[in-house]
Protein backbone atom coordinates (compact mmCIF):
# COMPACT_ATOMS: atom_id res chain seq x y z
CA UNK A 1 0.00 0.00 0.00
CA UNK A 2 1.40 3.04 -0.95
CA UNK A 3 1.63 5.47 1.95
CA UNK A 4 1.77 3.20 4.45
CA UNK A 5 5.52 1.85 4.08
CA UNK A 6 8.01 2.84 6.34
CA UNK A 7 10.51 2.18 4.40
CA UNK A 8 10.74 5.61 2.20
CA UNK A 9 14.12 6.42 2.11
CA UNK A 10 12.83 9.67 1.23
CA UNK A 11 10.08 11.66 3.55
CA UNK A 12 9.10 13.46 0.88
CA UNK A 13 8.00 12.99 -2.77
CA UNK A 14 9.71 16.49 -3.31
CA UNK A 15 13.13 15.38 -2.22
CA UNK A 16 13.63 12.80 -4.60
CA UNK A 17 15.77 13.70 -7.21
CA UNK A 18 14.19 14.25 -10.75
CA UNK A 19 14.44 11.14 -12.79
CA UNK A 20 15.88 11.62 -16.53
CA UNK A 21 12.62 11.30 -18.35
CA UNK A 22 13.80 8.76 -20.22
CA UNK A 23 11.79 5.58 -19.15
CA UNK A 24 9.26 4.11 -20.94
CA UNK A 25 6.16 2.24 -20.75
CA UNK A 26 4.81 -0.09 -23.60
CA UNK A 27 2.32 1.55 -26.13
CA UNK A 28 -0.03 -1.23 -25.47
CA UNK A 29 -0.14 -0.26 -21.92
CA UNK A 30 -0.73 3.24 -22.57
CA UNK A 31 -3.53 2.28 -25.06
CA UNK A 32 -5.43 0.41 -22.91
CA UNK A 33 -4.99 3.21 -19.60
CA UNK A 34 -6.48 5.80 -22.24
CA UNK A 35 -9.05 3.71 -23.30
CA UNK A 36 -10.36 2.78 -19.70
CA UNK A 37 -10.08 6.64 -18.78
CA UNK A 38 -12.88 7.12 -21.85
CA UNK A 39 -15.03 4.07 -21.14
CA UNK A 40 -14.97 5.00 -17.66
CA UNK A 41 -16.15 8.97 -18.66
CA UNK A 42 -18.48 7.61 -20.65
CA UNK A 43 -20.37 6.43 -17.76
CA UNK A 44 -20.57 9.33 -16.06
CA UNK A 45 -21.68 11.89 -18.86
CA UNK A 46 -25.37 12.52 -21.00
CA UNK A 47 -23.93 13.99 -23.62
CA UNK A 48 -20.82 14.48 -26.09
CA UNK A 49 -20.32 17.92 -25.02
CA UNK A 50 -19.36 16.62 -21.50
CA UNK A 51 -17.46 13.74 -22.45
CA UNK A 52 -15.11 16.32 -24.17
CA UNK A 53 -14.86 18.39 -21.31
CA UNK A 54 -13.96 15.99 -19.06
CA UNK A 55 -11.71 14.52 -20.83
CA UNK A 56 -9.98 17.64 -21.52
CA UNK A 57 -10.11 18.47 -17.88
CA UNK A 58 -8.07 15.05 -17.17
CA UNK A 59 -5.50 16.33 -20.15
CA UNK A 60 -5.40 19.88 -18.34
CA UNK A 61 -3.70 18.04 -15.18
CA UNK A 62 -1.47 16.39 -17.04
CA UNK A 63 -0.10 19.59 -19.19
CA UNK A 64 0.29 21.73 -15.77
CA UNK A 65 2.28 19.12 -14.59
CA UNK A 66 3.97 18.41 -17.94
CA UNK A 67 5.20 21.81 -17.91
CA UNK A 68 7.00 22.21 -15.01
CA UNK A 69 8.50 18.56 -15.24
CA UNK A 70 9.78 20.34 -18.53
CA UNK A 71 10.91 23.41 -16.96
CA UNK A 72 12.70 21.88 -13.95
CA UNK A 73 14.44 19.49 -15.96
CA UNK A 74 15.93 21.67 -19.00
CA UNK A 75 16.86 23.89 -16.25
CA UNK A 76 14.23 26.59 -16.74
CA UNK A 77 14.41 29.24 -14.59
CA UNK A 78 10.58 29.66 -14.53
CA UNK A 79 10.25 30.84 -11.48
CA UNK A 80 13.39 32.88 -10.65
CA UNK A 81 12.22 35.63 -13.01
CA UNK A 82 15.62 38.19 -12.92
CA UNK A 83 18.10 35.20 -13.62
CA UNK A 84 19.35 33.77 -16.76
CA UNK A 85 20.79 30.49 -17.13
CA UNK A 86 22.45 28.33 -19.81
CA UNK A 87 18.84 25.98 -20.00
CA UNK A 88 15.29 27.26 -21.40
CA UNK A 89 14.30 30.99 -20.61
CA UNK A 90 10.59 31.14 -19.38
CA UNK A 91 8.62 31.93 -22.76
CA UNK A 92 7.07 35.25 -22.88
CA UNK A 93 6.28 35.60 -26.57
CA UNK A 94 3.53 33.46 -28.35
CA UNK A 95 5.48 32.22 -31.05
CA UNK A 96 7.99 31.03 -28.49
CA UNK A 97 5.62 29.43 -26.19
CA UNK A 98 3.88 28.10 -29.66
CA UNK A 99 6.98 26.21 -31.31
CA UNK A 100 7.69 25.08 -27.08
CA UNK A 101 4.87 23.16 -27.23
CA UNK A 102 4.71 21.88 -31.03
CA UNK A 103 8.40 20.30 -30.54
CA UNK A 104 9.71 20.01 -26.88
CA UNK A 105 6.07 19.09 -25.16
CA UNK A 106 5.31 17.12 -28.40
CA UNK A 107 8.95 15.16 -28.59
CA UNK A 108 8.60 14.56 -24.75
CA UNK A 109 5.06 13.54 -24.40
CA UNK A 110 4.80 11.71 -28.03
CA UNK A 111 7.98 11.06 -29.17
CA UNK A 112 8.45 13.13 -31.99
CA UNK A 113 7.80 17.06 -33.02
CA UNK A 114 3.59 17.79 -34.49
CA UNK A 115 3.72 17.61 -38.19
CA UNK A 116 2.68 20.98 -38.22
CA UNK A 117 1.74 24.34 -36.65
CA UNK A 118 -0.44 26.89 -38.39
CA UNK A 119 -1.71 30.65 -37.92
CA UNK A 120 -5.41 30.66 -38.49
CA UNK A 121 -6.63 32.61 -41.75
CA UNK A 122 -9.87 34.06 -40.61
CA UNK A 123 -9.39 34.89 -36.81
CA UNK A 124 -5.93 37.15 -35.16
CA UNK A 125 -6.29 35.17 -32.11
CA UNK A 126 -6.55 31.56 -33.83
CA UNK A 127 -3.61 29.11 -34.16
CA UNK A 128 -3.70 25.18 -35.17
CA UNK A 129 -0.88 22.11 -34.47
CA UNK A 130 -2.24 19.41 -36.32
CA UNK A 131 -0.98 15.79 -36.54
CA UNK A 132 -1.73 13.09 -38.86
CA UNK A 133 -2.79 10.51 -36.28
CA UNK A 134 -2.74 11.43 -32.25
CA UNK A 135 -1.03 8.57 -30.33
CA UNK A 136 -4.15 8.16 -28.09
CA UNK A 137 -6.28 7.92 -31.19
CA UNK A 138 -4.30 5.41 -32.61
CA UNK A 139 -6.26 2.68 -31.65
CA UNK A 140 -10.09 4.59 -31.06
CA UNK A 141 -12.22 4.70 -34.23
CA UNK A 142 -15.26 6.54 -33.41
CA UNK A 143 -18.85 5.13 -34.00
CA UNK A 144 -20.95 7.50 -36.52
CA UNK A 145 -23.74 8.00 -34.12
CA UNK A 146 -21.02 10.02 -31.56
CA UNK A 147 -21.04 12.62 -34.42
CA UNK A 148 -17.59 14.96 -34.42
CA UNK A 149 -16.33 13.58 -30.95
CA UNK A 150 -12.41 13.51 -30.69
CA UNK A 151 -10.79 11.83 -28.19
CA UNK A 152 -7.79 14.50 -28.58
CA UNK A 153 -10.16 16.53 -26.76
CA UNK A 154 -7.47 14.80 -24.31
CA UNK A 155 -4.90 16.31 -25.75
CA UNK A 156 -6.11 19.57 -26.25
CA UNK A 157 -6.65 19.44 -22.59
CA UNK A 158 -2.84 18.95 -22.38
CA UNK A 159 -1.76 21.82 -24.42
CA UNK A 160 -4.39 24.52 -22.64
CA UNK A 161 -2.84 23.15 -19.32
CA UNK A 162 0.91 24.05 -20.40
CA UNK A 163 -0.56 27.11 -22.35
CA UNK A 164 -2.60 28.37 -19.06
CA UNK A 165 0.00 27.34 -16.39
CA UNK A 166 2.85 29.35 -19.17
CA UNK A 167 0.61 32.57 -18.46
CA UNK A 168 -1.15 32.22 -22.20
CA UNK A 169 -4.84 31.32 -21.51
CA UNK A 170 -6.56 30.16 -24.36
CA UNK A 171 -9.58 28.07 -25.64
CA UNK A 172 -8.29 24.71 -27.02
CA UNK A 173 -10.56 22.31 -28.80
CA UNK A 174 -9.59 19.17 -31.02
CA UNK A 175 -11.06 18.38 -34.51
CA UNK A 176 -10.74 15.60 -37.18
CA UNK A 177 -10.08 17.30 -40.64
CA UNK A 178 -11.02 14.96 -43.75
CA UNK A 179 -7.95 14.67 -45.78
CA UNK A 180 -8.23 13.92 -49.38
CA UNK A 181 -7.46 10.38 -50.29
CA UNK A 182 -6.95 9.01 -46.90
CA UNK A 183 -8.87 6.55 -44.60
CA UNK A 184 -8.58 8.52 -41.80
CA UNK A 185 -9.17 12.29 -40.84
CA UNK A 186 -5.90 14.25 -39.39
CA UNK A 187 -6.33 16.03 -36.30
CA UNK A 188 -6.14 19.61 -35.67
CA UNK A 189 -5.67 21.10 -32.60
CA UNK A 190 -7.49 24.59 -32.72
CA UNK A 191 -5.94 27.42 -30.10
CA UNK A 192 -7.93 30.54 -29.90
CA UNK A 193 -5.39 32.78 -27.38
CA UNK A 194 -7.37 35.18 -24.80
CA UNK A 195 -8.10 38.61 -25.29
CA UNK A 196 -5.28 39.29 -22.89
CA UNK A 197 -2.71 37.29 -24.23
CA UNK A 198 -3.52 39.37 -27.52
CA UNK A 199 -2.78 42.39 -25.93
CA UNK A 200 0.38 41.87 -24.09
CA UNK A 201 1.69 40.45 -27.45
CA UNK A 202 1.16 44.00 -29.01
CA UNK A 203 2.46 45.92 -26.44
CA UNK A 204 5.57 43.64 -26.53
CA UNK A 205 5.84 44.84 -29.80
CA UNK B 1 18.29 -20.04 -20.38
CA UNK B 2 14.88 -20.57 -22.04
CA UNK B 3 14.92 -22.84 -25.45
CA UNK B 4 13.57 -21.04 -28.33
CA UNK B 5 9.87 -20.49 -27.60
CA UNK B 6 9.44 -18.00 -24.90
CA UNK B 7 11.01 -14.77 -25.27
CA UNK B 8 11.94 -12.88 -22.73
CA UNK B 9 10.63 -10.00 -20.98
CA UNK B 10 13.29 -7.51 -22.23
CA UNK B 11 13.30 -8.62 -25.73
CA UNK B 12 9.60 -8.29 -25.66
CA UNK B 13 9.70 -4.66 -24.45
CA UNK B 14 12.53 -4.08 -26.81
CA UNK B 15 10.41 -4.67 -29.96
CA UNK B 16 7.37 -3.48 -29.33
CA UNK B 17 6.21 0.75 -29.78
CA UNK B 18 6.83 2.41 -26.58
CA UNK B 19 5.90 5.50 -24.95
CA UNK B 20 7.51 8.17 -22.76
CA UNK B 21 6.59 7.04 -18.99
CA UNK B 22 5.84 10.04 -17.85
CA UNK B 23 2.58 10.42 -20.23
CA UNK B 24 1.62 7.14 -18.50
CA UNK B 25 2.12 8.08 -14.65
CA UNK B 26 0.35 11.77 -15.66
CA UNK B 27 -2.16 9.83 -17.53
CA UNK B 28 -2.80 7.92 -14.54
CA UNK B 29 -2.98 10.57 -11.75
CA UNK B 30 -5.26 12.04 -14.08
CA UNK B 31 -7.80 9.17 -13.49
CA UNK B 32 -7.35 8.59 -10.25
CA UNK B 33 -8.18 11.98 -9.55
CA UNK B 34 -10.89 12.01 -11.74
CA UNK B 35 -12.42 9.22 -9.70
CA UNK B 36 -11.44 10.33 -5.83
CA UNK B 37 -13.30 14.20 -7.11
CA UNK B 38 -16.60 11.96 -8.54
CA UNK B 39 -16.83 9.08 -5.67
CA UNK B 40 -15.32 10.55 -2.67
CA UNK B 41 -15.02 7.49 -0.71
CA UNK B 42 -11.46 5.38 -1.45
CA UNK B 43 -12.93 2.09 -0.85
CA UNK B 44 -15.00 2.47 -3.64
CA UNK B 45 -12.12 4.34 -5.70
CA UNK B 46 -10.21 1.09 -5.05
CA UNK B 47 -13.03 -0.88 -6.18
CA UNK B 48 -13.18 1.26 -9.26
CA UNK B 49 -9.73 0.80 -10.13
CA UNK B 50 -9.83 -2.90 -9.72
CA UNK B 51 -12.65 -2.71 -12.23
CA UNK B 52 -10.27 -0.81 -14.41
CA UNK B 53 -7.52 -2.88 -14.38
CA UNK B 54 -9.59 -6.17 -14.77
CA UNK B 55 -11.51 -4.97 -17.77
CA UNK B 56 -7.85 -3.98 -19.44
CA UNK B 57 -6.35 -7.43 -17.65
CA UNK B 58 -8.64 -9.55 -20.16
CA UNK B 59 -7.81 -7.96 -22.97
CA UNK B 60 -4.34 -7.22 -21.97
CA UNK B 61 -3.70 -10.56 -21.43
CA UNK B 62 -4.37 -12.11 -25.48
CA UNK B 63 -0.97 -9.68 -26.27
CA UNK B 64 0.57 -10.82 -24.02
CA UNK B 65 0.10 -14.27 -25.06
CA UNK B 66 0.55 -13.75 -28.62
CA UNK B 67 3.97 -11.97 -28.26
CA UNK B 68 5.39 -13.95 -25.28
CA UNK B 69 5.60 -17.24 -26.74
CA UNK B 70 5.09 -19.01 -23.22
CA UNK B 71 4.19 -22.45 -22.85
CA UNK B 72 1.32 -23.61 -20.83
CA UNK B 73 2.63 -22.93 -16.97
CA UNK B 74 2.50 -25.88 -14.65
CA UNK B 75 1.65 -24.40 -11.61
CA UNK B 76 1.17 -21.31 -9.85
CA UNK B 77 4.23 -20.88 -8.56
CA UNK B 78 5.89 -20.96 -12.82
CA UNK B 79 2.67 -18.58 -13.49
CA UNK B 80 3.70 -15.70 -10.69
CA UNK B 81 7.57 -16.02 -12.34
CA UNK B 82 6.37 -15.72 -15.65
CA UNK B 83 3.84 -12.35 -14.20
CA UNK B 84 6.50 -10.83 -12.70
CA UNK B 85 9.53 -11.52 -15.01
CA UNK B 86 8.06 -11.22 -18.44
CA UNK B 87 4.37 -9.58 -17.94
CA UNK B 88 5.75 -6.23 -16.16
CA UNK B 89 8.63 -6.13 -18.26
CA UNK B 90 7.35 -6.81 -21.24
CA UNK B 91 4.03 -3.60 -20.47
CA UNK B 92 5.36 -1.54 -18.05
CA UNK B 93 9.23 -1.97 -18.81
CA UNK B 94 10.54 -2.90 -15.13
CA UNK B 95 11.09 -6.08 -13.77
CA UNK B 96 9.18 -7.10 -10.58
CA UNK B 97 10.32 -10.43 -8.15
CA UNK B 98 8.17 -13.05 -6.22
CA UNK B 99 8.45 -13.09 -2.86
CA UNK B 100 6.81 -14.40 0.59
CA UNK B 101 5.32 -17.38 -0.64
CA UNK B 102 3.09 -19.40 2.15
CA UNK B 103 3.10 -22.87 2.63
CA UNK B 104 0.09 -24.26 0.43
CA UNK B 105 2.09 -22.12 -2.36
CA UNK B 106 -1.01 -20.49 -3.13
CA UNK B 107 -0.53 -16.95 -2.01
CA UNK B 108 3.17 -14.91 -2.64
CA UNK B 109 3.50 -11.65 -3.13
CA UNK B 110 5.02 -9.33 -5.97
CA UNK B 111 7.38 -6.70 -5.61
CA UNK B 112 7.82 -3.88 -7.99
CA UNK B 113 11.40 -1.82 -7.60
CA UNK B 114 10.54 0.87 -9.36
CA UNK B 115 6.87 1.72 -10.51
CA UNK B 116 6.12 3.62 -13.14
CA UNK B 117 2.82 4.18 -12.15
CA UNK B 118 3.88 5.81 -8.74
CA UNK B 119 6.41 8.93 -10.02
CA UNK B 120 5.49 11.84 -8.11
CA UNK B 121 2.96 10.97 -6.26
CA UNK B 122 2.35 11.69 -2.65
CA UNK B 123 -1.20 10.56 -0.84
CA UNK B 124 -2.21 12.97 1.37
CA UNK B 125 -3.80 12.13 5.14
CA UNK B 126 -7.16 12.49 3.37
CA UNK B 127 -6.22 9.66 1.07
CA UNK B 128 -4.39 6.98 3.18
CA UNK B 129 -6.05 3.48 2.49
CA UNK B 130 -6.26 3.96 -0.98
CA UNK B 131 -4.39 1.20 -3.04
CA UNK B 132 -3.19 3.74 -5.49
CA UNK B 133 -1.99 0.88 -8.03
CA UNK B 134 -5.04 -1.08 -7.76
CA UNK B 135 -5.51 -0.85 -11.44
CA UNK B 136 -2.22 -3.50 -11.19
CA UNK B 137 -4.33 -5.86 -8.82
CA UNK B 138 -7.26 -6.10 -11.36
CA UNK B 139 -4.70 -6.46 -14.52
CA UNK B 140 -4.02 -9.59 -13.45
CA UNK B 141 -6.97 -10.68 -11.77
CA UNK B 142 -8.42 -10.07 -14.95
CA UNK B 143 -5.64 -12.21 -17.20
CA UNK B 144 -5.76 -14.99 -14.80
CA UNK B 145 -8.99 -15.14 -15.11
CA UNK B 146 -9.33 -15.33 -19.09
CA UNK B 147 -6.34 -18.63 -18.94
CA UNK B 148 -8.54 -20.11 -16.09
CA UNK B 149 -6.47 -19.76 -13.21
CA UNK B 150 -9.14 -18.97 -10.71
CA UNK B 151 -7.70 -16.37 -8.41
CA UNK B 152 -8.86 -15.42 -4.98
CA UNK B 153 -11.11 -12.65 -4.96
CA UNK B 154 -9.27 -9.75 -3.26
CA UNK B 155 -5.92 -9.77 -5.25
CA UNK B 156 -4.14 -7.12 -3.17
CA UNK B 157 -0.34 -6.09 -4.10
CA UNK B 158 2.16 -4.78 -2.21
CA UNK B 159 4.46 -2.62 -4.22
CA UNK B 160 7.84 -1.08 -2.19
CA UNK B 161 9.92 1.10 -4.43
CA UNK B 162 13.31 1.03 -3.37
CA UNK B 163 14.51 4.56 -4.47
Amino acid sequence: MIGASKIKQYSNVLEKPLSKGKQEVSLSAFAFLFSELVQYNQTQVDNIAELERRLEDAGYAVGARCLELLCHREKCVMFMPFWLSQGNRRETRLLGILSFVHSTVWKVLFGKVADSLEKGTEHEDEYMISEKELLVNRFISIPKDMGTFNCGAFVAGIVRGVLDSAGFPAVVTAHFVPMEGQQRPRTTILIKFAEEVLRREARLG
Amino acid sequence: MAPAGPRSGDAIFASVERVNAELFTLTYGAIVRQLLTDLEEVDEVNKQLDQMGYNIGIRLVDEFLAKSNVSRCVDFKETAEVIAKVGFKMFLGVGASVTNWDAEGTCCSIVLEDNPLVDFVELPDTCQGLYYCNVLSGVIRGALEMVSVPSCASLSLVFSSSS
